[in-house]
């Protein structure tokens, strides 16, 4: 057996994700193994991954019809009257008064984003679990990608948090905060954790497997 | 099962693989999942200690100072970056406000502290004595620092705000905007395996660098 053949954990060997250090297992229990040289908790894949994956995505996206079909912000306004936006008609009225790009940066981030990353995740999840053969590349390009775009998705609710502070003017208008703004911002968090409980190493495993038994 | 020799796990797909030595920008990528391995070592502290200092000192002007200013018929209203947390905290959007200022003030502090705390000891030589802790830190918050996003959600309020008032950029804006790159330039030339290195020599393993160690016992 050669590396290259090999996994860490087909070895029988523990790899620290904080300081990449390879050791040999100290105890046959799950859970008292630490790293010998950061001390950070060692285990041969992260734990309860896809439970806590699926968990979290599903919460998710719960939570994602009212983060888009509430109101993240009403608005008072002496001269154009009060009215509630939500993050759709937020996009509309950038586009209707010309700010084109914007607009368009908005809904790759608020829309976009959230939608894709929640399917990509169901993907990689429904993958990992059906045995992928094929198209591991693919899924692990996808996992890297959603490792990095996850944060962009709170523009919105920096939005509100700067128009809410910025237009307390009694007499022209008042922006206040309203639900859909704390659904999405849930809806972030939610997918955020759920890409990290994930553990790209699944993938690979899967794919091991279903190349062991490719009848079973 | 015995492997000899220095070893490395792929983060990404648990792939065991030998180390070679590598030439000026080069990164090694796994041969099975293409993820990064490693990228040369580089021992100099200097650069990572100059952008945490330089990233610190913009990180309290970007908070000390109003970011923006609105001017609607004389009437001027300013946000600090404190003050967006807090009306969100004090319009009853309690958790909203929590995680704003989590995202966009706690995180970016304990960075740059946890930094400030391993780099400046390390670059005189000594080691701190909470380094694994400070190092896991680092890696466990590192998602939720979201200065970058921050300053595009300001630039998308500005724009919604432009045609109704007066727009005035204040000093924590600029601040801001140089505080974004200096913590990209801070967190990127930092190197976490320098660090390990200077730590201690791996007991009973194989390090990221590839080297295996004597006292390694089974």
């Amino acid at each position: 057996m050669r590396p290259g053949d090999i996994t860490a954990a087909g070895a029988g060997l523990l790899s620290c994700l904080t300081c990449g250090l390879l050791s040999q297992p100290a105890s046959h229990e799950e859970d008292a193994n630490a790293c010998p040289r950061c001390g950070r908790r060692l285990h041969v894949r992260k734990p309860h991954s896809l439970l806590r994956s699926w968990t979290f995505l599903v919460a998710a996206m719960v939570l994602y019809l009212p983060a888009n079909l509430l109101p993240i912000m009403d608005t008072e306004s002496l001269i154009m009257g009060s009215h509630s936006d939500t993050i759709m008609s937020g996009i509309v009225l950038l586009w209707k008064s010309g700010s084109w790009g914007i607009a368009i940066i908005v809904f790759i981030a608020s829309i976009m984003v959230p939608m894709l990353k929640m399917l990509a995740m169901l993907v990689i999840l429904v993958a990992v679990h059906q045995g992928v053969s094929t198209h591991c590349h693919d899924l692990a390009r996808l996992y890297r990608i959603l490792e990095i775009i996850g944060r962009w998705s709170m523009l919105d609710v920096f939005v509100v948090a700067i128009l809410v502070t910025l237009v307390q003017l009694q007499l022209l208008a008042a922006i206040t905060p309203a639900k859909g703004a704390l659904a999405f911002g849930a809806v972030v968090v939610l997918t955020m954790l759920s890409t990290m409980s994930f553990d790209p190493r699944l993938i690979w495993d899967s794919a091991e497997h279903a190349r062991r038994r490719p009848h079973g | 099962m015995r492997l000899h020799g220095p070893l490395i796990a792929c983060r990404e797909c648990d792939l065991l693989q030998r180390p070679t030595a590598l030439a000026g920008h080069m990164v090694a990528r796994c041969s099975r999942c293409s993820g990064v391995l490693y990228q040369p070592l580089d021992d100099d502290l200097d650069r990572p200690l100059a952008y945490t200092l330089a990233a610190t000192i913009l990180f309290v002007l970007a908070n000390a100072f109003p970011i923006v200013g609105l001017e609607v018929q004389g009437q001027t209203t300013v946000a600090t970056l404190f003050g967006t947390a807090r009306t969100l905290y004090d319009e009853n959007m309690r958790a909203l406000g929590v995680l704003v200022f989590f995202t966009t003030i706690v995180v970016p502090a304990l960075q740059l502290g946890a930094m400030l705390y391993l780099l400046v000891p390390l670059h005189a030589g000594r080691v701190p004595t909470l380094l694994p802790g400070a190092v896991r830190m680092l890696q466990a918050i590192r998602p939720w620092g979201m200065t970058e996003v921050f300053i595009l959600g300001l630039l998308v309020s500005l724009v919604k705000l432009g045609a109704m008032a007066r727009v005035q950029p204040g000093v924590g804006l600029w601040s801001f905007g140089a505080l974004l790159f200096a913590i990209a330039a801070a967190v990127a030339s930092f190197d976490a395996r320098v660090i390990w290195a200077k730590y201690r020599p791996a007991p009973g393993g194989i390090d990221e660098a590839g080297r295996r160690h004597a006292s390694s016992t089974p």
